[in-house]
């Protein structure tokens, strides 16, 4: 334990003494990207989850997971940078942790498969961290957390006549990249090649989920700013490919990827082509529960979404109309259909009673003329 | 227990991973799905042949693994488990020990810049993180145009976020033996 003490500033010393409670709900680890560059996912993140009930707490002095950098620099740091997450979460009392960009997600739940399973880890990371660490807390990311929400996404997307649903028949993308589904052991019970769960989650929304090859090839990740062109290339084969399959937006759960398509995408596109929309899984589904477009950060993309959600809002005023008329022509029928059987029962008992006849054709003069 | 002969680059990438690479038998399934495979002078299966059969320099000195992505794609797909990610991860680890390494002078001064911000704050400040990296590349232009645009839209902070436990964080760098 004297190591515990060494090297540790005052409160945050104070903090690992700390009696662990139990707590309730899950730890958020929002990560440096939602804290930074992309202020939406976290915006759009918090509004969700306080639409579906799920009450998430912010790690307190958090760090970065090191992302990429870490562990390519050194696989002990990219271990121990993202192993202090956890051992704070810990010391809180928690069992699980959100991690909605797809990078922390993988270093956060590397790290925890690191050191349970490699030699000597679990007994060095305290000394490391300077902190007790038990590695007990497990990891997931956003669209675990929307895969297990389906079911209520669903029944509260369904269409309400003052708000119908903007998504229905929407043609999305959903495009999960590298960390959310790789290494295999880190995705999330989802196929590493072909993976589903965003594809539900689109669906439950009432959108349709574009079938496309490009569903975990990688944007460039963290080559954005030191190698652009790699990220160009790689990020218009996504954007291309997804236009060709028919999709109107690609949906995206990771910081990385949303910036790397949103952010370079005038550069992937030619002149007079129209951009793609790049949203966060879970500004879809905002969209779906009927939260407002401005809680849900949509305004901060570079590529603009408010013409494809004029678009949407039109076309699902057309389709509600549509809808409406088609209905009311089928109940016109239908009252019609009613009239000819009730005429036809009426002919048919003055056939056979003859008496009762001008009674029977009072009662429907509509069809009267027909009789 | 090692499988590989001691002395060799194959044997210290073995003790630090588990993975010898000579059990690769080239079937180029990882190449065949590597995104930077179009732009790396060696491709992850030569890569993995190189670590084993090649000279220790060349293999240290060979810029290629500067040029992964890290995106598990050719570990994923593996048929013999032989993890080329791992491995290269590895190979960098080494490489920079070696005090040789020949890293594209953007990528590594991204990776130094983005440690940097870590060690000193405990978090990333993207703003100083784009600052530090120019100074460091003396691209001073990079990416200036979309800066306006990113602050307009809420995305850039002026100001960095320090941790109360930046000593932790310090500490951990210590301890790895890293320093950026």
């Amino acid at each position: 334990m004297s190591a515990v003490a060494e090297g540790v500033t005052a409160p945050a010393g104070a903090e690992s003494v700390v009696q662990p409670q139990i707590a309730h709900g899950v730890a958020y680890y929002p990560g440096c990207s939602l804290h930074g560059t992309s202020p939406e996912y976290d915006q759009s993140l918090r509004a969700v989850v306080e639409a579906l009930g799920i009450p998430v707490a912010e790690i307190p002095d958090w760090n970065c997971c090191g992302a990429s950098s870490g562990h390519t620099t050194d696989h002990l740091l990219g271990v121990a940078l993202p192993a202090r997450n956890l051992a704070l979460a810990e010391a809180q009392g928690f069992d699980r942790v959100l991690a909605p960009c797809a990078a922390c997600y993988n270093r956060l739940s590397a790290a925890r498969l690191a050191v349970a399973t490699e030699e000597g880890l679990s007994e060095r990371m305290p000394e490391i961290l300077g902190r007790p660490f038990a590695n007990s807390v497990e990891v997931f990311n956003a669209v675990q957390l929307l895969h297990g929400a389906k079911a209520t996404i669903e029944e509260r997307a369904s269409d309400a006549p003052t708000a119908p649903n903007p998504l229905k028949g929407v043609k999305l993308a959903a495009y999960y990249g590298c960390l959310l589904v790789r290494p295999p052991e880190l995705s999330g019970g989802d196929d590493p090649e072909q993976p589903v769960q965003m594809d539900d989650v689109i669906r439950a929304c009432g959108a349709d989920d574009v079938d496309w090859n490009m569903k975990v090839e990688c944007c460039g990740g963290a080559f954005s700013v030191s190698r652009t062109s790699s990220v160009v290339r790689l990020g218009r084969a996504i954007v291309e490919d997804a236009r060709r399959n028919g999709a109107e937006a690609i949906v995206v759960a990771c910081p990385l990827c949303h910036s790397n398509l949103d952010l370079r995408q005038k550069a992937m596109t030619a002149r007079g082509e129209q951009p793609l929309p790049i949203l966060y899984v879970t500004q879809v589904v905002g969209l779906a529960l009927g939260l407002p477009a401005e809680s849900l950060g949509l305004g901060r993309h570079f590529v603009a979404t408010a013409p494809f959600l004029e678009d949407l809002e039109k076309r699902a005023e057309i389709r509600v109309e549509e809808e409406k008329r088609s209905k009311e022509e089928a109940d016109a029928k239908a009252a019609a259909r009613a009239a000819k059987r009730a005429e036809a029962e009426a002919a048919k008992s003055s056939e056979a009673g003859g008496k009762t006849a001008p009674a029977a054709s009072d009662a429907s003069p509509d069809t009267g003329g027909d009789a | 227990m090692t499988t590989s002969s001691s002395g060799t680059l194959a044997h210290e990438i073995e003790a630090a991973t588990g993975i010898n690479p000579a059990t690769c038998y080239q079937c180029g399934k990882c190449s065949a799905g590597c995104p930077m495979a179009f732009e790396s002078d060696l491709r992850p299966h030569q890569v993995m042949r190189r670590v084993t059969y090649g000279p220790r320099e060349r293999a240290l000195q060979d810029e290629s693994i500067w040029l992964c992505l890290t995106c598990e794609t050719c570990s994923a797909r593996c048929p013999n488990d032989c993890d080329p990610a791992r491995v290269i991860d590895a190979v960098r680890e080494l490489s920079i020990e070696s005090g040789d390494a020949v890293m594209p002078r953007t990528i590594g001064a991204f990776h130094k810049a983005f440690l940097q911000q870590i060690r000193s704050n405990g978090r990333l400040h993207e703003m100083g993180l784009v600052m530090e990296y120019k100074l460091r590349t003396g691209d001073l232009m990079k990416d200036v145009t979309n800066a306006p645009g990113m602050f307009a839209r809420g995305k850039l902070n002026l100001r960095a976020d320090r941790i109360a436990g930046v000593s932790e964080v310090k500490r951990i760098f210590e301890r790895c033996g890293v320093t950026p």
